[in-house]
């Protein structure tokens, strides 16, 4: 009897899953929808008609929209962006990490807290005069905005490398370096292929941070070089004009990249969110 | 060995330290001094004291209810993200059929940022209120109420693996005693289950606590502060402030100079509230 009770209760869950899976389905199957339908039959109550031979207008919204934000050339710079810069937050900061916690001073914990407490403050403290220095020293185009990005990116994942080294016996590389080898080469032959977890997960979050980033694009670079989040929001154009077809339109094509990515490193990602979580 | 590493400070900590320096720490005590300050380039300054701040407040009343919104918005998704998340969690750690898919299906929106986000919600929910003849910036009480629901669809998944993690984490042996010893489902839940997990539950209060302070993202696309500034939450605000008026930049520093003050101050909390704990354990 008890057994019974079990798998009926079993079955109620699983409706309710179900029913929540709908529900974070179900907008954007919407968009999805839309974005076959012309201008027309998107606002007001046709959002959620499926399109029939009067609204249909097959691939016509991704053309035009494509066309008027230059989607491609935005998926690009994106593309960019967030592979450059996620390689040099890796690189430069693990070397920064490794530094700071084996050589003990004042100075390397200054920078320690330092780079704790910029994790902290929102970009809204520094964005308008980052923007305008960053304008002044020219990183307003798509490789100095790189250098913006590991300014911003150095935070959490020092910390992140710091916590993780601090972890790993010293004797190791001692004993590299007594063998004769150098810091550089004991860091890139020793240390690094140590690190590879926790740079897993650190390039799963940094990715996850500048692929979706849309202020600080705008604001350094937004005006010659737009990257998707910045290209989209670009397409609300003047007051409340916005051409919702195109817009459903590239909503899909800017969900398409992040599926295949999440489908693709679900697990990474999931032991990512696990650690940022526990450490920030 | 730290004698030798020393002298590589050029090579391994500089390159890192000198972008963090541009894009950070100079900006950041730059922006400080300047909010002191009136002016409309960085570099053509003067000091006016706290007229700023003073003006923050005075000028419009945006600000003051742009912090009663975020304020509001902030206790309604902490509340029912972690309500929800937990929920989930649950059911996701009973064995249900289809667990890995409905886990994969529910992080799913985490991952698409904020702009894509806002505009999805706004063809949604314009979809639903066009059915009683009203638009998402009609009244600002269905932005609020927007935002609650878009915050929700986007952080339950993110909130419940980290508590799915927590429950499995769990040992069983405790569970099996307290159900021989006849320990009913409520009590199971109160007396271990939660306790158990109270480590994951603050660290996912305070993560839901900063993402719905820092919003602005979704807070542009959904609303963009319509109608007449209601729905604008202090991100947002302090945008509008620094960009739409000339000659407020000075004011929108310091708008941001308090906004700053909040936001550390909420991290101190999180971390004097998770030290505590570390001790007790």
């Amino acid at each position: 009897m008890a057994q019974v009770a079990r798998k009926s209760t079993k079955w109620i869950l699983f409706i309710i899953l179900l029913i929540v899976a709908a529900v974070i389905i179900f907008p954007i199957l919407v968009v999805l929808m839309n974005s076959f339908k012309a201008n027309l039959f998107i606002s007001s109550t046709g959002a959620f008609k499926l399109p029939d031979s009067q609204s249909f207008v097959g691939l016509a919204n991704y053309f035009n929209g494509a066309d008027r934000i230059n989607f491609f050339s935005a998926f690009g710079y994106s593309l960019w962006i967030t592979i450059a810069s996620v390689a040099c937050i890796l690189l430069l900061t693990s070397m920064l990490a490794w530094y700071i916690t084996r050589v003990k001073g004042k100075v390397t914990s200054a920078i320690y807290y330092l780079l704790v407490f910029s994790m902290i403050v929102p970009f809204q403290m520094v964005m308008f005069t980052m923007s305008k220095f960053a304008n002044m020293i020219h990183l307003d185009n798509p490789v100095g905005i790189i250098v913006l990005y590991v300014g911003f990116g150095c935070g959490m994942s020092t910390f992140m490398f710091s916590g993780f080294i601090k972890s790993i016996p010293l004797a190791l590389e001692e004993a590299a370096m007594i063998d004769g080898a150098t810091p550089v080469r004991t860091f890139f032959s020793v240390v690094l292929p140590m690190l590879k977890s926790t740079a897993i997960t650190i390039a799963i979050l940094e990715t996850m941070w500048v692929w979706n980033d849309y202020l600080m694009p705008y604001l350094v670079i937004g005006t010659e070089y737009r990257t998707i989040p910045v290209a989209i929001q670009y397409l609300r154009g003047g007051y409340g004009s916005v051409d919702m077809g195109a817009m459903m339109a590239m909503l899909v094509l800017a969900m398409i990249p992040v599926i295949v990515f999440f489908l693709t490193c679900q697990k990474y990602i999931i032991k990512g969110v696990l650690a940022g979580a526990v450490k920030g | 060995m730290e004698k030798t590493l020393r002298k590589y400070f050029p090579l391994f900590a500089l390159p890192a330290l000198i972008c963090f320096a541009l894009s950070f720490l100079i900006p950041m005590v730059w922006g400080f001094i300047l909010s002191f300050c009136e002016f409309t380039t960085i570099t053509d300054a003067t000091f006016v004291g706290f007229k700023n701040y003073v003006r923050a407040f005075t000028v419009d009343n945006y600000f003051t209810g742009a912090f009663w919104f975020t304020l509001g918005f902030t206790i309604v998704t902490v509340i029912s993200i972690n309500i929800l998340a937990f929920t989930i969690a649950m059911i996701l750690t009973k064995n249900v059929p289809g667990t890995n898919a409905f886990r994969t299906i529910f992080f799913m929106p985490n991952l698409i940022g904020g702009i894509v986000l806002g505009w999805i919600w706004q063809v949604v929910l314009n979809g639903v209120l066009a059915g009683f003849e009203q638009t998402l910036l009609s009244n600002a009480k269905y932005g609020f109420w927007g935002l609650v629901i878009l915050m929700n669809w986007q952080n339950v998944g993110y909130m419940m693996v980290i508590y799915i993690a927590a429950i499995q984490n769990i040992s069983s042996d405790m569970l099996e005693a307290a159900s021989i010893d006849g320990a009913d489902g409520k009590t199971t839940l109160f007396k271990i289950i939660i306790p158990s997990v109270m480590p994951s539950i603050t660290i996912c209060l305070f993560l839901t606590l900063t993402n719905g302070f820092k919003l602005y993202d979704q807070n542009l696309a959904l609303t963009n502060g319509a109608p007449n500034h209601q729905t604008e939450m202090l991100a947002l605000n302090i945008f509008n402030t620094f960009y739409s008026r000339t000659g407020f930049e000075g004011v929108g520093q310091a708008k941001a100079v308090m906004f700053t003050i909040i936001v550390a101050a909420i991290a101190l909390i999180q971390l004097i509230a998770t030290r505590s704990r570390e001790v007790e354990n």
